[in-house]
């Protein structure tokens, strides 16, 4: 919580306004019984009408003071809990978009969204409710004993004896039930899983004949989760009548007391009343008060998770003088390069050099695992070399800014990922300033013209979210046109053809040989035919180069691609 | 969909809040007395129950209206004997407090038992409801789930019968609570004084027109900071899917720049949604605070008249005070019910889908010659929408039948005919020249042995995930399969073998190991008939391989549809099916096909054009 508290700074002056109201607002609950008391004892004894309705509109006024102050404090507090929500909510999404892929994957994709949506409003909610109850709670509960004490000292030793009763029963209860509430949590995403997975399992289920058996899963899972729930709602169910009891047995108690004190004179019947009163704003603050205990727990875990992303640093940083990368051109240089994931044993490469120019297209080839995406990466700078440099037109990545390394680069990921927007503003994602003319061209070269004529809209049609309204293949397209738009000086194909089918992957890649005569072209692929015509193919295994050469050359000389050209060519097709 | 369930207020241990059912916008249900009327026959098998719980309710809410009437007889009687300055008669307070005390400790036992009893009210009928569920499950059509998205039918069936759960469990016993107090409370008022009643009943018009307009203005605001909520997880989920793009485009700036701009409107509706929402128990307090004011002043020249006894302004100033509470109760309670219904109608949509036709005609073909025949056959996903016409394909036992086509061109849907999740909608087919339709489709299915490139694995071992197609096979049967699928050696490499737990996402094995596993399931099911998907993306070479390998011995002496992608197959193949759009475009040999220079041929010649030359 400490770390996060500095979010509320700028906000210092409202919270404490917020709280000077609150604090108002509970002065005049507190006094609303007092001055009843002097109705009783001053102007109902002495049947003086004129003190009565001259007490009653204090009263009246009291009590319109302490509504506005309660609202002039809901003001204040919105506008402090919505503040700090959205300061932290930018600084959290800063924070992430600072991020490369080291600290990104560390976290994973979903949890980060969880964590700047879902757990920035818990806090949210948990600051607002902790400003309106948590601060006037503890206040009305020692300010009820203040006054109980000022009323009659020797009467307030039934409340010491009503707290800790009330106090013990509301842990009591608690304890035993918060844990079977994680039981009933975790009850309930089991039941989630089985019925998951008989969602995506259906045709597989169905062909199996195992309707019956997920069934039975199903309904081993409800009948657990039943069984749970019961449990936890009866022990719920004791919660509000302890509660309940406790307070009205302090009731009967102080009553009786109180009519002995009154009996011997030492108290008057205005003061008791008042002190009813009272005796119900301390147990109902206790009430309020035990709630932190789960409130609190529940906001910081929310808290820790969002301060685990704030103080992840990023460890790719732009150097304080970046040096401006040379002539353009896009020759690209790996000398000697080893790269090892964090936490991982072995490298995911080792000892890479190979170095290609403008106007050469250089496919990489290898089993899963053999660091294909990896040489992508560290082009890019997701990740920095252990050993070994990567030079980019003859300046070590390291020593330029990221922007401007990144800016030579069109890059199309294995998984094609659309935003949310108009097909135009797809493809201009690679080029911010494309004119209309250059989207056409990029979507002409990378096959993608004819279907999207075929779109409501053509080029403004909208991508839903997630580009859930086209198929792999139109997003593969896409992506390649995005990249084609940037006329970048280095391509880095990572596999981008494989939603392809055999057609149009030829006609993209016959498209592609134009578009991309003067760049650099990496082809990261699995299919031999995508790589075959390449100028230079690199072979990796295990994160190592097992051979460069031709297809041809490779054929002869390197057998970890022989093996996998016999894989999927049959002999007569590999000649 | 999601935007509605984000409203959800989070249930938590102390139930949920009581003035927000207000604050926040709710749901409309369709046909209210139907479904409540539905989701009552629910209940019913505890009806008995609910009338005890019911009645409980009513009697411990009485006693709660009393106690503060007898509460004020203890006040008179001291005050009075304060005033006449006599002593203290501890004979009758005793009496009356003994009298407090055991109203209290039954008021509280009952209020015990009803929630207690409630429990098991509630969570069985939600049970039942969860069955009914789950046994429709088993009995929807494959058009259901494929005209369904998994996020719909999940929440149907979890957080809206939650929802409902919930509402059993509280705002019945509220519902009845709240109407016998207002009752009791006001004929109690009316007996202590009926003009202090008429001072007190002053506010109460107040009080349900402030609630109204604030809590319509509220619902509005709500309405938009839940709009605006969902279109910043849109953008953060977005752009945190799409993060490597962002990082390679150099987007930064602008993600972060267009995050600032809905993070801004949150912030304004926000705050302002929750001020205002805030400003309903407030006010609702003052009006409560007028009514005290009014009846302490009005009670106080009423005692000093002697036209009322001290302990019953007491008791009447309890009353006020509790008055407004079930009013708003009230009004709380009508908004969860609706939402409630609301959720209840989803449930009751799920369980109203038409099912699959039953099986009628209950043959079965116990050994498989595996002889397939398409005969005429018609279809379309949608009426008026035909894939397929006049379709006629005939399949002798132990043939190889290569589907090939572009990407979405619709070759699962031979994998629905033929294993009947969805009907033909003319014509017919046939295995061993029984048409499917009179088989029954345990027995049909059991004829069919599929490997999809959709790796299907549950959360369970990878013994229990192999014998999946045969339930009670032996370890020993389990592992020869594993074998011949060569999976074997990469189980055992496993820190638990055969008894390694899939986790939910199947993530601790790799994509191709996957494959091998659905293998062996097929292959320990020892089908006559076999749906194979050749596409293997996303796998290693040395893998494929191996895959490959598997796949050929699992085709050996079976009849088999292969989605193809591999040419070996296709050329050996003794039927090639091309798809197109969805439909069977052409069907031959490869030698026919190449003939005929259609469709095919295209396909053919331009996936190796360019390879001879290389």
């Amino acid at each position: 919580m400490r770390k996060l508290l500095h979010f509320l700074k700028p906000y210092a002056l409202a919270a404490a306004g917020a709280l000077l109201f609150m604090f108002l607002q509970t002065l005049s609950e507190l006094f609303l019984p007092t001055l009843l008391a002097d109705i009783v004892d001053t102007g109902i004894v002495n049947g003086d009408t004129g003190y009565i309705l001259r007490v009653g509109g204090i009263m009246l006024v009291v009590a319109l003071g302490g509504t506005l102050c309660i609202i002039g404090g809901n003001y204040l507090s919105a506008k402090v809990a919505s503040g700090f929500g959205r300061d932290l909510r930018r600084s959290l999404f800063a924070r992430v978009e600072s991020f490369s892929l080291q600290e990104f994957n560390r976290f994973g994709t979903a949890s980060l969204i969880t964590r700047s949506t879902n757990d920035i409003n818990q806090v949210q909610m948990f600051l607002l409710m902790f400003m309106r109850m948590m601060v006037t709670s503890p206040l009305m509960l020692i300010g009820g004993i203040i006054m109980a004490l000022s009323r009659d000292v020797e009467l307030s030793k039934t409340i010491v004896v009503a707290i800790p009763l009330l106090a013990a029963a509301v842990t009591f209860i608690a304890l035993k039930a918060l844990p079977l509430f994680k039981e009933m949590q975790l009850k309930l995403d089991r039941l989630n899983l089985v019925l998951r997975e008989y969602l995506t399992g259906i045709r597989v289920i169905r062909a199996f004949n195992r309707t019956g058996h997920e069934k039975r899963r199903y309904n081993q899972a409800n009948l657990d989760l039943t069984a749970t729930a019961v449990r936890v709602n009866r022990i719920i169910a004791a919660l509000l009548p302890v509660m309940m009891f406790s307070l009205n047995i302090t009731t009967v108690a102080i009553i009786w007391y109180g009519s002995r004190r009154i009996d011997s004179g030492q108290m008057m019947v205005g003061d008791l009343m008042a002190f009813l009163q009272y005796v119900m704003l301390i147990l109902f603050s206790l009430i309020m008060v035990s709630m932190l205990f789960v409130i609190i727990p529940r906001a910081s875990v929310s808290v820790a998770r969002i301060n685990q992303v704030l103080d992840t640093v990023p460890e790719i940083k732009d150097p304080p003088q970046p040096r401006p990368a040379g002539r353009p051109g896009g020759r690209v240089e790996f000398r000697e390069v080893t790269f090892t994931y964090p936490g991982a044993e072995k490298p995911a490469l080792s000892g890479i050099s190979f170095s290609a120019g403008p106007g050469e297209v250089t496919a990489i080839i290898g089993g899963t695992g053999s660091g294909k995406s990896t040489l992508a990466n560290l082009m890019l700078r997701f990740y920095d070399v252990d050993s070994g440099a990567i030079l980019v037109d003859g300046v070590d990545v390291r020593e330029m800014s990221q922007g401007e390394l990144r800016q030579k680069i069109g890059y199309v990921p294995q998984k094609s990922f659309l935003f949310s927007g108009s097909v135009a503003s797809n493809i201009r994602f690679g080029h911010r300033g494309a004119s209309d003319e250059e989207v056409r061209r990029a979507a002409e070269a990378a096959q993608a013209a004819d279907f999207i004529a075929g779109l409501a809209g053509g080029y403004e049609a909208e991508i839903a979210q997630g580009g859930v309204n086209v198929s792999g293949g139109q997003k593969q397209r896409l992506a390649i046109a995005r990249a084609l738009v940037r006329r970048p000086e280095i391509y880095i194909f990572d596999d981008s053809f494989s939603a392809l089918d055999f057609k149009t992957d030829a006609r993209v890649r016959a498209a592609l040989k134009e578009e991309t005569a003067g760049s650099t072209v990496f082809i990261i692929a699995q299919r031999v035919g995508t790589v075959m015509d390449a100028d230079r193919i690199i072979v990796l295994d295990g994160g190592t180069i097992c051979g460069i050469g031709t297809h041809r050359e490779l054929l002869e000389s390197c057998a970890v691609y022989r093996e996998i050209v016999l894989s999927q060519l049959s002999e007569e097709e590999i000649a | 969909m999601s935007e509605r369930r984000q409203g959800q207020q989070q249930r938590g241990f102390f139930g949920r809040g009581p003035a927000h059912g207000l604050a926040m916008p709710v749901e409309k249900p369709k046909d209210f007395k139907g479904t409540v009327k539905r989701l009552a026959g629910y209940v019913k098998p505890r009806r008995h129950l609910l009338v005890i719980v019911l009645l409980m309710a009513a009697l411990g809410t009485a006693f709660n209206i009393v106690s503060p009437k007898i509460m004020g007889l203890a006040t008179t009687s001291l005050f009075d004997s304060f005033n006449s300055g006599s002593r203290v008669d501890f004979a009758y307070i005793r009496q009356i407090l003994i009298a407090l005390g055991g109203l209290y400790l039954l008021s509280s036992l009952f209020h015990y038992a009803q929630q207690y009893i409630m429990a098991a009210v509630a969570q069985h009928t939600v049970y039942d409801l969860r069955e009914d569920v789950n046994a429709k499950l088993a009995r929807l059509p494959l058009k259901y789930f494929d005209g369904h998205s998994h996020g719909d039918i999940l929440s149907r069936v979890t957080n809206d019968v939650d929802t409902i759960s919930a509402t059993l469990q509280q705002s019945i016993i509220q519902l009845i609570t709240a109407a016998v107090m207002l009752v009791g409370i006001l004929v109690m008022m009316l007996i202590i004084s009926p003009l202090l009643t008429l001072a007190a009943s002053v506010v109460i018009p107040l009080s349900f027109l402030v609630t109204r307009s604030v809590a319509t203005r509220s619902q509005k605001y709500f309405a938009r900071q839940q709009k605006v909520l969902g279109e910043l997880n849109g953008h953060v989920e977005e752009m945190f899917t799409g993060h490597i793009l962002v990082k390679a485009y150099g987007r930064e700036k602008e993600s972060l720049q267009q995050f600032q701009e809905i993070n801004e409107k949150l912030y304004d509706t926000g705050w302002k949604a929750q001020f205002i929402s805030g400003t309903i128990m407030p006010l609702m307090m003052f009006i409560n605070n007028l009514g005290y004011v009014l009846v302490s002043v009005c009670g106080g020249i009423l005692v000093t008249r002697g036209a009322i006894s001290i302990g019953d302004v007491q008791a009447f100033i309890q009353y006020a005070k509790q008055f407004s509470q079930p009013i708003s109760q009230t009004a709380n309670i009508f908004n969860i019910l609706q939402a409630t219904v609301a959720s209840a109608e989803r449930v009751f949509e799920l369980l109203d889908e038409s099912e699959e036709i039953p099986d009628t005609h209950g043959a079965e073909i116990r050994n498989s010659r595996g002889e397939v025949r398409f005969d005429r056959v018609r279809f379309g996903y949608k009426e008026g929408e035909v894939l397929m016409e006049n379709l006629n394909i005939e399949v002798s036992a132990g043939q190889t039948v290569a589907i090939v086509g572009p990407t979405g061109a619709g070759k699962t849907t031979l994998v629905n005919l033929l294993m009947r999740f969805y009907d033909v909608d003319g014509g017919k087919i046939t295995v061993d020249g029984i048409d499917i339709r009179h088989l029954k489709r345990e027995s049909l299915r059991s004829i069919f042995g599929m490997v999809l490139q959709d790796t299907w694995l549950f959360h369970g071992t990878i013994r229990e995930n192999i014998a999946y197609g045969r339930p009670g096979a032996t370890l020993e049967q389990i592992i020869r399969a594993a074998r011949a699928a060569h999976a074997d050696h990469f189980i055992r490499t496993l820190p638990g073998g055969y008894d390694t737990v899939l986790d939910e996402e199947a993530s601790n094995i790799s994509q191709g190991q996957k494959q091998l596993l659905t293998i062996a399931r097929a292959i320990l099911a020892d089908p006559a008939i076999l749906i194979l998907d050749e596409a293997t993306s996303n796998v290693d070479s040395r893998t494929e391989l191996l895959i490959q390998k598997a796949m050929q011995r699992l085709m050996k002496g079976r009849t088999s549809f292969v989605i193809a992608h591999r040419l070996s197959t296709i050329r050996d193949a003794d039927l090639i099916l091309v798809m197109h759009k969805g439909a069977i475009v052409e069907k031959g040999t490869h030698r026919e096909l190449l003939e005929r220079g259609g469709f095919y041929a295209e396909l053919y010649t331009s996936q190796f054009a360019g390879r001879n030359s290389a």
